[in-house]
């Protein structure tokens, strides 16, 4: 008895110990992370996997990261303040890439518009969940490498990304800006810059239509001349700047700026030191 | 300042003048080390100067442009910074030739020139009494003298002459344009190219679009066959009246159209226009109400069409009406239906004038 007391008393002591809480976490850190590599599906490779694997694998892996806001078939979760998040039946694998492969999928916060950041799956995740999002219902898919690529050499090439800047600044300047660096919509949402995103998913984009961005589907701009803007994009990208510095390719407001604080500040800066008295001497003037 | 002393009033100052401070001089003034010392700087600065020139001109013959390959590609252009090396330095070379002499003429000034203060009194602007009778008398003796009171057939087609010489400026002024009389306005400002079957065709590419082409969320931008210059001479059909040059321009700048498809269920009919969609693809003037911009930044989920210019917003899926902004009407709607072969094409020409309003858009 007074052995099993002594014993407790220890223990007690230890548990007021100062890392006894830091202890305390570690563990139970550890135990959830493994409980959860146990759990959750393996990451394996989607090579020479059959489609129905594949959609199974997708599955699981939307049923544990996406089915909270989509829903557990993809019909989507409405809520109290309207739509949770929307119904993906329909929307097709293309979708999924785009939004997944960019980041803006998973959400870190319900908001106006979900931003680009490191996508959180991996490629094949990616590509499962694509095809589970697929079998829902038909919608555009992946593009291939051919697709978005253009294909032409020499003169024929060029017409065509000529002709890519055309549809370019007939389709797409109104919101993403000449030079393709985007530009505000209303209510705070954005229209990103084009110029760090890849041309799969600039194709993909075109054939989606995220968010609040219009669909160009194939019927609407062939498949060409969708790599045709996109070969366009690059080139712009490839030029040097003969204009100068681009100061972000924004137009009126970043130019604005510039000429206003350094231009004319410039100007007062040279101004003041014109008018600004010189050194002046103590000692007092020789008589000549 | 003593040739116009004679012309300054007699003013009691209130207070008196304290005069300008004692001058102290400038180490330059005083110090012929310092002196020296200056005059080596400032022709330091031309010389400077000297050297950005003659940098200008070898940068002007050695830097490469760049020249456009066989295959398209572009030879390496020299760059700096992402940049073009050329129009960098010499921009650089030929700012900074400019300066370096701004810069030794106004170190120059303050240190060398002569730095005395001066003063000089404002004198009144009028002139003398003396001068303006004068003058005055001489007008007098002018007119007198020429007779005009005494000879009116002078006088009079003096004035006729200089009045008529005013018609040439006046006529000239017709080629503005035409006087917008409301038979003018109506074959011009208040007409387009569009009229029943003209076909709705993809800007750029030109090709005509079958419905079945567009998926729901789709926006395209057209204009009326005939309107777009061709990348593909084979799309060229007989009957239809290619523009070109400036009446192209003017024709496509009134014609240019929106084309969007939604689900047919969230589109609110105007009263009449319930027949001017087809499975939910509605047509809309490009052009906006207010100032006249293009405009094509639409939301897909609102259906809400953005003017970049003063942000009037207008709802597609109802009529084009003004939900936001300084446009006054809503956009107009283009009637459209599908054509025996299977096109999109225009049911008429807008039933309302295009773009901005002006003064008599209203007056019949």
């Amino acid at each position: 008895m007074r052995l099993l007391n002594r014993s407790a008393g220890r223990v007690s002591r230890l548990r007021r110990g100062p890392l006894a809480g830091l202890m305390v976490m570690l563990l139970g850190l550890l135990l959830t992370g493994s409980l959860y590599a146990a759990f959750s599906p393996a990451n394996a490779d989607n090579e020479a996997k059959s489609d129905e694997a594949l959609i199974q694998e997708g599955r699981d892996l939307f049923l544990v990261g996406c089915s909270f806001c989509h829903g557990q078939n993809g019909e989507g979760v409405s809520s109290q303040n309207g739509q949770y998040g929307p119904s993906l039946i329909g929307v097709g694998p293309a979708s999924v890439d785009f939004f997944m492969g960019t980041g803006r999928m998973p959400l870190q916060i319900p908001g106006q518009q979900g931003p680009p950041k490191h996508p959180v799956y991996t490629q094949d995740e990616i590509e499962a969940i694509a095809a589970y999002v697929g079998s829902l219902g038909p919608g555009p898919a992946i593009p291939d490498e051919s697709e978005y690529t253009l294909n032409l050499t020499g003169d024929e090439r060029q017409e065509a990304i000529v002709k890519g800047g055309q549809l370019f600044l007939a389709n797409c300047s109104a919101c993403h800006n000449f030079d393709a660096s985007g530009g505000a919509m209303p209510w705070g949402k954005v229209a990103p810059t084009l110029k760090n995103t890849s041309d799969k998913h600039i194709y993909e984009a075109m054939l989606v239509g995220p968010a609040q961005m219009d669909v160009f589907s194939n019927g609407n701009i062939a498949p060409e001349d969708k790599a045709a803007i996109i070969a366009y994009l690059n080139s712009i990208e490839d030029n040097p700047g003969y204009g100068g510095f681009s100061l972000g390719g924004l137009g009126p407001v970043s130019e604005g700026m510039f000429a206003w604080l350094v231009g004319i500040g410039g100007l007062v800066g040279f101004a003041y030191w014109i008018a600004a008295h010189t050194t002046r001497s103590q000692k007092k003037e020789e008589e000549a | 300042m003593s040739d116009h002393s004679d012309n300054l009033p007699a003013v009691q100052e209130p207070i008196a003048d304290p005069g300008l401070p004692a001058h102290t001089p400038r180490p330059t003034d005083i110090d012929p080390k310092a002196e020296r010392r200056a005059e080596r700087q400032v022709a330091f600065f031309f010389l400077l100067s000297m050297v950005m020139a003659v940098l200008f001109v070898v940068a002007y013959f050695s830097l490469d442009l760049g020249k456009l390959e066989e295959d398209g590609t572009r030879e390496a252009t020299d760059t700096f910074w992402g940049l073009g090396a050329s129009h960098v330095a010499l921009g650089v070379t030929l700012g900074l030739t400019m300066m370096f002499i701004g810069i030794g003429v106004i170190h120059w000034a303050r240190k060398l020139m002569s730095d005395v203060e001066i003063s000089e009194q404002r004198h009144p602007a009028a002139s003398s009494e003396e001068d303006r009778e004068e003058t005055l008398a001489a007008l007098q003796a002018g007119l007198e003298e020429s007779g005009i009171a005494r000879r009116p057939l002078v006088r009079n087609t003096l004035l006729g002459a200089l009045a008529f010489a005013g018609l040439p400026l006046i006529v000239g002024l017709t080629d503005l344009g035409p006087v917008a009389t409301s038979s003018v306005r109506r074959k011009t400002l208040e007409k387009t190219v569009w009229k029943e079957g003209t076909r709705i065709v993809r800007d750029v590419t030109g090709t005509p679009i079958r419905p079945e082409d567009l998926e729901v969320g789709d926006l395209l931008n057209a204009q009326p066959e005939g309107l777009v210059h061709l990348h593909d001479a084979s799309l060229k059909r007989e009957g239809v009246d290619y523009l070109e040059g400036a009446p192209l321009h003017i024709e496509k700048g009134k014609a240019s159209l929106i084309l969007l498809r939604m689900e047919p269920k969230d589109i609110t009919h105007g009263k009449g226009r319930e027949n001017w969609t087809h499975q939910g693809i509605v047509a809309y003037s490009k052009i906006c109400t207010h100032v006249g911009c293009p405009i094509s930044l639409n939301e897909q989920q609102t259906h809400h069409l953005l003017c970049p210019c003063h942000q009037s917003t207008f709802d597609l899926a109802d009529s084009g009406r003004v939900v936001f902004g300084p446009a006054a009407r809503a956009l107009p709607q283009l009637p459209i239906k599908v054509s025996e072969d299977g096109y999109l094409v225009a049911q008429s020409d807008f039933t309302e004038p295009v773009g901005p309003s002006y003064w008599e858009r209203d007056s019949k």
